[in-house]
């Protein structure tokens, strides 16, 4: 029963919690924003002062800031594309009823549980390195020579990798879906006349739009904001041919040493951040309608 | 057009053979209604008809041909959900259009067949609105016209009015006798209400644990059980079973009696028994009458039969309308 003074009331008990979240987010978004402005060097504390926004000049005049900003869309695109196409496959071939689903199903899950730093340093070792690593050795083996995944591929194998991570999480949620679908439907389609392919394409996939959409906002937040996978590997390069936009922030940050341009960074990935989470809702938020 | 036989159909899931083994023949344009306690395999039966379960042996020939191999699509049938199965997505013309475009049908002619199905089921108005936004009834005739369009050899429907409820269940049933007089085709209709099927078939199939129990029209299955299994389940309330020397005196295990075949007195009969219950439902009485060593009886009578808990009556039953089954459950001649 919402009555006038219920409402009321209710609106004051949750006050408190939405004034914390409020400063919670403002505060260090504030902060930046002034550092964004401030002449800010640890490596030479006697300059201080305004610096007007020569800090963000310096960003959009780097050689590397727009292929930086390409990096992470392509980061973000290829790793959404990947994991959203294979999520959906594999998610259809562990939905079967075979034998040994369970433990079939935590092996598919367990990449999720490896720390990125960890993922990152395997597949850089034991698999892509050019004299230990698996598939140099299968290359030797086939008598071709090993492919320098790291300096010839940057971003494609930061790609790979990434993707290797977050392809669990994408499956777990789809499968879910999956398993919501009801074989009524299915058999419904199938009397219908429609073949396997028009029924992915009629019924399953129509049905799986809405953990999708669910799968592409999450991973967009955290693959916008990738570091681990880059700074474990390649560094950045070669040269700076994987360098994205949270490790041009770091590289200011902790090489350079610049905390205001660093937090100038920090404001234009917010900036981007929102640009691309617009888009996103613009052409997905009707999904998430009941 | 829509002739089905069954020839030693059989159906099992690793060791539990759910159909041991079935023969039976549906005539073109019939309306048969496969009934029967839960899990009695009626369902299953239904499926595999359909093609959505594979027969472990046997044949099935839909118009004469043998369709046992063949996938659901190419065996001409339209089915009828319990759950309805509407596409949630798809508007109401979508749903009722879906199969036509899976056959290749060009747009125009598929809208202008849906448009029909439409009308005769009342949907014109839905027809831009998705299932969600349509109560249980209109989900109902969608699922109907979605099987209509497609002008199939015979509508199989699978409990199709269990979800409704009692006065909708009504007007959906008349409905569906109604489309069948329309369209002359052969429907099989699934269901556990003894009710719909007498009021519904043309032949009524009664299984119990995969077997065929007696086929027959509704009135054969009701004046003539062919055993105590059908005695007790056709009819509504159940036929009153006893065994015994009253039994005995009649040179049968069992006899049935049905509650509309029992006469009532207050001064004498046969038996005698204290009333537990009276139902009044203004047309019909009906009485359930604790009987000295037959437990409860019950009894239909007049809407003018005025006796309550606990009154004394005595009941006798109509000689000619006994039925007697001997050992083997099966009706004695």
């Amino acid at each position: 029963m919402a009555t006038q003074s219920s409402r009321a009331t209710a609106r004051l008990m949750v006050a408190p919690s939405v004034v914390l979240l409020f400063i919670w987010m403002i505060v260090p978004l504030a902060m930046t924003i002034w550092f964004s402005f401030r002449i800010y060097r640890l490596l030479s504390p006697e300059r201080s002062g305004w610096a007007g926004v020569r800090n963000y000049t310096w960003f959009f005049n780097s050689p590397d800031f727009w292929l930086g900003i390409s990096n992470t869309l392509l980061l973000v695109g290829g790793v959404l594309a990947i994991t959203i196409v294979f999520g959906v496959l594999i998610a259809m071939l562990i939905d079967q009823p075979v034998w040994g689903q369970g433990p079939l199903r935590i092996l598919v899950i367990s990449p999720f549980f490896v720390m990125p730093p960890v993922a990152a340093s395997i597949w850089e070792n034991l698999f892509m390195h050019p004299q230990n690593g698996l598939l140099a050795a299968a290359a030797r083996g086939l008598g071709e020579q090993p492919i320098l995944f790291l300096e010839s591929y940057p971003m494609a194998s930061v790609i790979f990798i990434v993707s290797w991570e977050w392809l669990p999480f994408a499956t777990l949620i789809l499968l879910t879906a999956l398993q919501s679908l009801s074989s009524e439907q299915l058999e419904a389609a199938e009397m219908d006349g429609a073949s396997a392919l028009s029924r992915f394409r009629y019924i399953t996939l129509p049905h799986m739009t809405r953990a999708i959409t669910v799968v592409i906002l999450i991973q967009t937040i955290f693959l916008l904001g990738i570091f681990g996978e880059i700074f474990t590997t390649t560094q950045g390069g070669p040269g700076s041919a994987s360098t994205t936009l949270p490790y041009m922030i770091y590289k200011q940050a902790l090489i350079a040493k610049d905390i205001g341009r660093a937090a100038a960074g920090g404001i234009i990935a917010v900036v981007l951040a929102n640009i691309v989470a617009f888009f996103l809702m613009r052409s997905m938020g009707k999904h998430l309608d009941a | 057009m829509g002739k089905i036989v069954l020839k030693s159909v059989r159906k099992s899931f690793g060791d539990v053979h759910v159909i041991p083994s079935v023969d039976l023949t549906i005539e073109n344009g019939e309306f048969v209604v496969f009934v029967g306690p839960s899990g009695c395999g009626k369902s299953t039966l239904l499926r595999l008809i359909a093609g959505l379960e594979d027969t472990t042996s046997g044949i099935i020939e839909i118009d004469g041909k043998d369709a046992t191999a063949l996938p659901p699509a190419k065996r001409g049938l339209a089915m009828v959900f319990q759950s309805y199965a509407l596409y949630p997505h798809m508007t109401v013309r979508k749903n009722i259009m879906f199969p036509l475009k899976m056959a290749g049908m060009d747009l125009a002619a598929a809208t202008k067949k849906a448009d029909a199905a439409a009308k005769v089921l009342n949907l014109t108005s839905y027809m831009e609105r998705k299932p969600g936004q349509l109560s249980g009834g209109q989900r109902q005739r969608v699922a109907i016209g979605r099987a209509i369009v497609r002008e199939p050899a015979a509508f199989l429907f699978d409990e199709p009015l269990s979800n409704l409820d009692a006065a909708l269940r009504g007007n959906m049933r008349l409905e569906i006798t109604e489309l069948h007089q329309t369209l002359k085709t052969t429907m099989i209709y699934v269901t556990h209400d003894q009710v719909e099927a007498m009021t519904m078939a043309d032949k009524i199939v009664v299984l119990q644990a995969g077997n065929i129990e007696q086929v027959g029209s509704p009135l054969e299955l009701y004046n003539h059980p062919a055993n105590a299994f059908v005695a007790g389940f056709i009819g509504s309330p159940h036929m009153n079973l006893l065994t015994g020397s009253d039994a005995q005196a009649e040179g049968a295990l069992t006899i049935g009696v049905r509650p509309e075949h029992l006469d009532i007195s207050t001064t004498a009969g046969k038996w005698k028994g204290v009333v537990s219950v009276a139902e009044l439902l203004g047309s019909d009485t009906f009485l359930h009458v604790n009987v000295e060593g037959h437990g409860t009886m019950t009894v239909r009578g007049g809407g003018d039969v005025n006796l309550r808990h606990g009154d004394t009556v005595y009941l006798t039953p109509q000689p000619d309308k006994m039925h007697r089954f001997g050992t083997d459950g099966k009706a004695l001649a």
